[in-house]
């Protein structure tokens, strides 16, 4: 081993290790810099290795970047498809990943133009944080608006506004201060960061100098806060948020019982084949919540009463565990003997409402396909699928007022209100408080194709306490 | 509610790094759990899933997962190998033992035979890597599996860095880039018609170090040549090629003894060597986390080929 690796090395050993996953999204409006800021981000965490940042300086110099500077684009490093490149636009989100001593990053490059409000639900969907641009000498932008609503209907946790090109305004803190009031005031009326769900932060940032992206800068003296990257490394991960809550939630995704058929290499490590022969579990991921030996639970399956039972195992590919939490994929064991199903889920008891086939829900309309009122569709939520009908639509937010305006359809990018009723009842909770349980997929029957992004709402008139709770 | 003021902030980063963090898992349990959540839906949802193995690393630690996810049961679906004919021979000899010890069974798909039959033509550069796409969809359609799991990382290529968890493809085996299914939540929508059919790549989010360290972890035996050893090499185009029967050196090419070690394992005509004193697993995990080259561009001459390399194969039907 040579010198600098086993330095390395010596250094990793040291390294409080793990780090932890952390997901963010990046948005913005076209020319605000975004593309730039992403390719920052990578360079500066040294997550571009030699090969690509050549033929990046190539394409750079080829391409006359920076006149008579030259320089590198570093918006070629999120380039991705030839279609892209063909066209200079970004169609699709793209995925970046980088790590520092604390987290490893997923990051979900949004492009901003065309279908922004596909794009950005499908971003912010996984996102622990999303990263909002603004470009300095235009400020707060109608698209601006349009962003934070997205983000605060699908509950985005930590929400980052990145005030970039702060260089071409002089690094001048009135302009900054002016930005971070307006960007409060729509934050304030979207209730964004007023409801306990998420929190807002506004950053000063140049992505093209770097000022406050990975370092403080120290053009900014004015700016007493953490660089953009000291924000993500810190901010806590949504599923540590989730597996915090008390409501534990695990929908079945298939039932393990190998019977005869056990694996070969276990049994060759000494798996006791009598003990397993009669072995039956219920694998699938938490999605919320924590779970411990012993715990009561509620099993829900359709057609079904709900049914009480107790947890007498939580394996793990051989290893038992005490507990396990958000977002595990295990295998659990029950006290008693109940046919439970793919789709059908287990929760802690007491903390669950009773299935409903009324849905009401907002639908980001994903599709070039319209949604009508007497449409079929299937609806898929946790692990189960149901057909459903559009019985009407109720409304269509206007993005840039937040207004709810009369409508009977929804098209491409529109995010509205429908209710549609279910062919069996499904564990529905509200999206707002339940970013697993309260979201669904609308998919078209025929093609198979994704129509809507679906977030579960209250029934009208509804509150916490006043249906069933088992 | 905690709406930062940029006065404040500081103390806010501050109390959340603080925060008692007893159940935050590290990134590599996360990975793994996303990934063993994702084998199980597709188990669920599919009637006939298949796992391309190659015993390549990646494939490796695919296969690992299944075995975790489905513990103490079998791995419920057969793998697949696209044979290039132009294998290690150590690889295939890793493969067959690897199949036995699961209780697998194993579909090979043979690009030699095709070429044999006249179905496709020996390109002039001799590298076989592309011409796996015709075998491949030949065995998915003969087999009727409709869903095949492929170690595929989005770290590894432009194209790849935009293709989705559950990638459908139509009769042809066609990735369309242009019009992907939107990917929500962990919602995963594998919903095919007849004659198509999805590609599914559970391992998406993890890196190269990911997969490294996963190994280094959980103890997962690989073919030896990804760790250092010594070999007869000659270079070519920049890398390290070894010597073998698909992989003769030019009369002006130096055949040389090295000690070296390969990051991917493929098609022996165009994958090349690293030099490398990495012996075991824990001096690789080091030497990739300290590696200024993507794994793509130092060792596979069949990325090189044009800039859309892999995005061209996967409109085809590549992996």
């Amino acid at each position: 081993m040579s010198t600098e690796t086993a330095f390395l090395q010596a250094g990793l050993e040291s390294a409080p290790l793990p780090s932890t996953l952390f997901r963010f999204a990046t948005a913005g409006s076209v020319d605000d810099g975004k593309s730039t800021l992403v390719g920052r981000l990578l360079h500066d965490s040294k997550a571009i290795l030699a090969d690509t940042l050549d033929a990046v300086a190539r394409t750079s110099a080829d391409r006359g970047f920076g006149g008579d500077k030259g320089g590198i684009d570093l918006a070629l490093l999120t380039d991705g498809l030839r279609a892209e490149r063909e066209q200079g636009i970004t169609i699709d989100v793209a995925y970046r990943y980088f790590a520092t001593d604390r987290r490893s990053f997923i990051l979900a490059d949004c492009p901003g133009h065309v279908q922004y409000t596909k794009n950005t639900v499908t971003g912010a969907s996984t996102a622990d944080a999303v990263v909002v641009l603004i470009d300095a000498r235009k400020g707060v932008l109608e698209q601006t608006r349009r962003h934070l609503s997205v983000l605060q209907l699908l509950r985005v946790a930590h929400v980052i506004v990145a005030v970039n090109k702060i260089d071409l305004v002089g690094f001048s803190e009135q302009v900054f201060r002016d930005i971070e009031t307006d960007v409060q005031k729509v934050a304030r009326e979207l209730g964004l960061g007023s409801d306990g769900v998420a929190d807002l932060l506004v950053v000063p940032v140049s992505a093209l100098d770097g000022d406050n992206v990975v370092d403080r800068s120290e053009r900014t003296p004015w700016y007493t806060g953490p660089a953009l990257l000291e924000v993500l490394e810190t901010l806590p991960a949504a599923d540590e948020l989730e597996a915090e809550l008390e409501s534990f939630r695990f929908p079945v995704q298939l039932v393990i019982r190998p019977q005869g058929a056990l694996a070969p290499d276990a049994v060759a490590a000494g798996l006791d084949v009598e003990a397993y022969r009669d072995y039956r579990a219920y694998a699938g991921q938490i999605t919320e919540g924590s779970v411990k030996l012993g715990d009561e639970v509620t099993v829900l399956s359709p057609g079904h009463e709900p049914r009480i039972t107790r947890i007498t195992g939580i394996d793990f590919a051989g290893t038992e565990l005490q507990e396990a939490a958000a977002p595990q994929s295990v295998a659990v064991r029950l006290a008693d003997e109940i046919d439970i199903a793919r789709g059908d889920t287990i929760a802690a008891a007491g903390t669950v409402r009773e299935s409903t086939a009324d849905l009401y829900a907002s639908l980001c309309w994903l599709s070039p396909k319209p949604l009508r009122e007497g449409q079929k569709v299937l609806v898929k939520h946790g692990t189960r699928t149901v057909q459903a009908l559009v019985r009407n639509v109720t409304g269509k937010l206007d993005l840039a007022t937040f207004n709810v305006e009369p409508a009977s359809s929804l098209e491409l990018n529109d995010i509205g209100h429908a209710q549609l009723r279910l062919a069996a009842p499904l564990p529905l909770e509200n999206y707002l408080h339940h970013r697993r349980t309260g979201a669904f997929l609308v998919i078209d029957p025929i093609d198979g194709n994704t129509l809507a992004a679906g977030l579960v709402k209250d029934h009208p008139g509804d509150h916490e306490d006043e249906r069933y709770v088992i | 509610m905690s709406t930062y003021t940029t006065e404040e902030s500081t103390v806010e980063v501050a109390a959340a790094v603080d925060a008692p963090s007893a159940q935050r898992l590290s990134s590599l349990d996360t990975l793994e759990s996303e990934a063993i959540h994702i084998i199980r839906e597709v188990v669920a949802e599919f009637e006939k899933p298949a796992l391309l193995f190659s015993g390549g690393k990646d494939s490796v630690v695919m296969l690992h997962l299944a075995t975790k996810a489905f513990w103490p049961g079998k791995v419920p679906f057969p793998v697949l190998h696209v044979d290039t004919g132009h294998n290690f021979p150590e690889v295939l000899e890793f493969r067959d033992r690897t199949v036995e010890r699961l209780g697998l069974k194993l579909v090979v798909g043979s690009v030699q035979e095709f070429i044999d039959r006249g179905e496709l033509a020996e390109r002039a550069d001799g590298t076989r890597n592309p011409l796996q796409t015709v075998p491949l969809l030949d065995a998915i359609q003969r087999n009727k599996f409709d869903a095949v799991f492929g170690g595929g990382r989005r770290d590894e290529d432009k194209a790849r860095a935009k293709e989705r968890i559950l990638s459908l493809r139509d009769e042809f085996g066609q990735w369309d880039p242009r019009n992907q299914r939107p990917e929500l939540w962990n919602l995963y929508n594998g919903r095919h018609t007849v004659g198509q059919h999805v590609r599914a790549f559970p391992i998406s989010n993890w890196t190269e170090l990911d997969i490294w360290r996963y190994i280094e972890r959980e103890n997962i035996e690989l073919p030896g040549l990804y760790y250092a050893h010594e070999r007869e090499v000659f270079a070519r185009d920049g890398m390290w090629r070894a010597v073998g029967e698909v992989s003769q050196p030019l009369p002006h090419e130096d055949v040389i003894t090295k000690t070296v070690r390969y990051r991917t394992v493929g098609d022996m005509s165009c994958t090349g060597a690293v030099e490398s004193d990495a012996y075991t697993v824990a001096d690789v995990v080091v030497e990739v986390a300290a590696s200024t080259l993507t794994e793509r561009g130092a060792t596979r001459a069949d990325d090189r080929i044009s800039e859309a390399a892999m995005e061209d194969r996967k409109k085809d039907g590549y992996f």
